[in-house]
């Protein structure tokens, strides 16, 4: 084993080139663990540490730009504001000292269907930055990221350098299952975003599919009833009929497996409550916020 | 590989380091230093606990490579990094008295721990029996020393949510929970 330890963005990329079987080491939360139980033995691995640019955030007009190693500690204390849904899930990361290494480019890295972070960068909207030394920058949207168990749209060259995601223009939630508040791998996770300004709404489903996945006939379907109904005008409560039919589609987007951690059922029930409850959440803020703006108006 | 970082305030040296290696082996199999506990190997149960560049990690998670030239406090230099801290707030200094009487320290001391004064969160865990077989208890000391470090009244549900990555099979935690309420009872105080 080698162990390449790049002190630029310029220089990773070229160890990447030269050495395309090479494994990004940032956190380690994954990587070390895979080489403690000797489940792999990588030829090289490319420590990302030293490379401070990766650490940091631009919050710009319309997106955050979010260095892949930005820990989940950092994006929990500085990014509520701009990126909710995705601090809810970075609070779920096993316990503090994980969430003080791990961060959201290593779990894209992974692509592991039950990845925290996955949900809310699907609900929210984003972009993966990657970037190889031939070919340089490209933005991969995040739905088409994911290709199958544990594998992303990366070639073997290039590198996650950040990820856009959009700012929030509604209020988002984040749900997850699990025996117990932390250190646990999801049962199941659900992310939802409010976009008022656009009108929709979006989702991402964690654990319950080979990759993470949206319900997009869910999707679909309510924002259909919520044109239809005028909800986003008049901001009534969501009529429960809808927020059922809302939670059966979400359910039915799921392609679960029996595994350790549940059943293919309980996961697909469970996905369907909390579609439902993290509807109901996100919509009481967005109609209490409407209310504020009234009454200020 | 070689690997060159500060542990405990001192200049250390690592040789033959395998490029696999974690920190956690480092510190035990060639430093010496086996106050940080190997169990699980994977992030679960915080035994590993130490401070990187002041941050809380699991040492088995972090590359031995990737600790070149950063700062390593475990749980054998907590005493005096807690020392350290409180006379960065200017509430020590050494007098006369105690210059006068001042004497080398055994060499092995940075070592075992042994002979060291105990830092106020060590004291307060052997105070509030929160101690059985002892196995979690460095990592429990490192988090928790750090939470304190940052939130000296730290309520209930902080201090759960601090110690959450530290798992410790004996205890059911009440006596943790006791003990991290004495040593912040005690810093405000200021004793």
């Amino acid at each position: 084993m080698d162990f390449l330890r790049p002190a630029s963005w310029e220089e990773a990329l070229a160890a990447k080139a030269e050495h395309p079987t090479a494994v990004p080491i940032a956190g380690g939360t994954d990587v070390m663990v895979e080489i403690n139980f000797d489940h792999r033995r990588p030829e090289y691995l490319l420590d990302l540490n030293r490379i401070g640019d990766l650490a940091e955030w631009e919050v710009g007009e319309d997106t955050v730009r979010l260095g892949a190693s930005v820990s989940y500690t950092r994006i929990m204390q500085d990014l509520r504001a701009e990126l909710p849904g995705l601090a809810l899930a970075s609070h779920t990361v096993a316990s503090p000292q994980i969430r003080n290494r791990g961060g959201v480019g290593g779990n894209l890295g992974t692509a592991s269907p039950a990845g925290d972070a996955h949900p809310a960068l699907l609900a929210a909207g984003a972009q993966v930055e990657a970037e190889s030394a031939a070919r340089g920058t490209r933005l991969i949207p995040i739905d088409e990221f994911y290709t199958g168990v544990k594998r992303n749209a990366l070639q073997p060259d290039e590198l996650i350098r950040a990820v856009h995601i959009k700012k929030a223009d509604g209020p988002q939630q984040y749900s997850k299952v699990g025996t117990r508040n932390a250190m646990v791998i999801a049962v199941c996770a659900f992310g939802l975003a409010l976009h008022p300004q656009t009108r929709t709404v979006r989702t991402g489903i964690g654990s319950a599919a080979p990759t993470p996945v949206r319900a997009k006939t869910a999707e679909d379907f309510l924002n259909a009833a919520l044109e239809e109904g005028g909800f986003w005008d008049n901001g009534k409560i969501i009529t429960p009929s809808v927020a059922k039919q809302f939670a059966e589609l979400c359910s039915g987007a799921c392609n679960p497996i029996d595994d350790v951690r549940g059943t293919a059922s309980y996961r697909r029930h469970a996905v369907g409550v909390m579609a439902r409850r993290t509807l109901t959440w996100a919509w009481e803020s967005y109609r209490g916020a409407r209310r504020a703006s009234e009454g200020a108006a | 590989m070689r690997v060159h970082f500060t542990v405990n305030g001192r200049p250390q040296e690592a040789d033959d380091v395998w490029e696999g290696e974690s920190l956690l082996y480092v510190l035990r199999e060639r430093l010496g230093l086996p106050g940080s506990k190997n169990a699980c190997e994977q992030g679960e149960c915080g035994s590993c606990t130490v401070r990187l560049d002041g941050v809380p990690v699991c040492s088995c998670l972090v590359a031995a490579g990737q600790v070149e030239g950063r700062e390593v406090v475990t749980v054998e230099g907590l005493a005096d990094y807690a020392k350290e801290r409180s006379c960065g707030t200017g509430a020590c200094g050494t007098t006369l008295q105690d210059a006068q009487q001042w004497q080398a320290k055994p060499a092995s001391d940075s070592q075992t721990g042994e002979g060291t004064e105990l830092s106020p969160i060590q004291q307060a865990f052997i105070d509030a029996g929160a101690v059985q077989c002892g196995f979690c208890t460095p990592g429990l000391l490192v988090a928790a020393d750090e939470m304190l470090e940052h939130n000296p009244n730290p309520s209930d549900a902080d201090i759960r949510e601090a110690l959450s990555g530290n798992l410790c099979r004996c205890t059911g935690y009440e006596k943790i929970m006791d003990a991290v309420r004495l040593a912040a009872a005690r810093q405000a105080e200021g004793v």
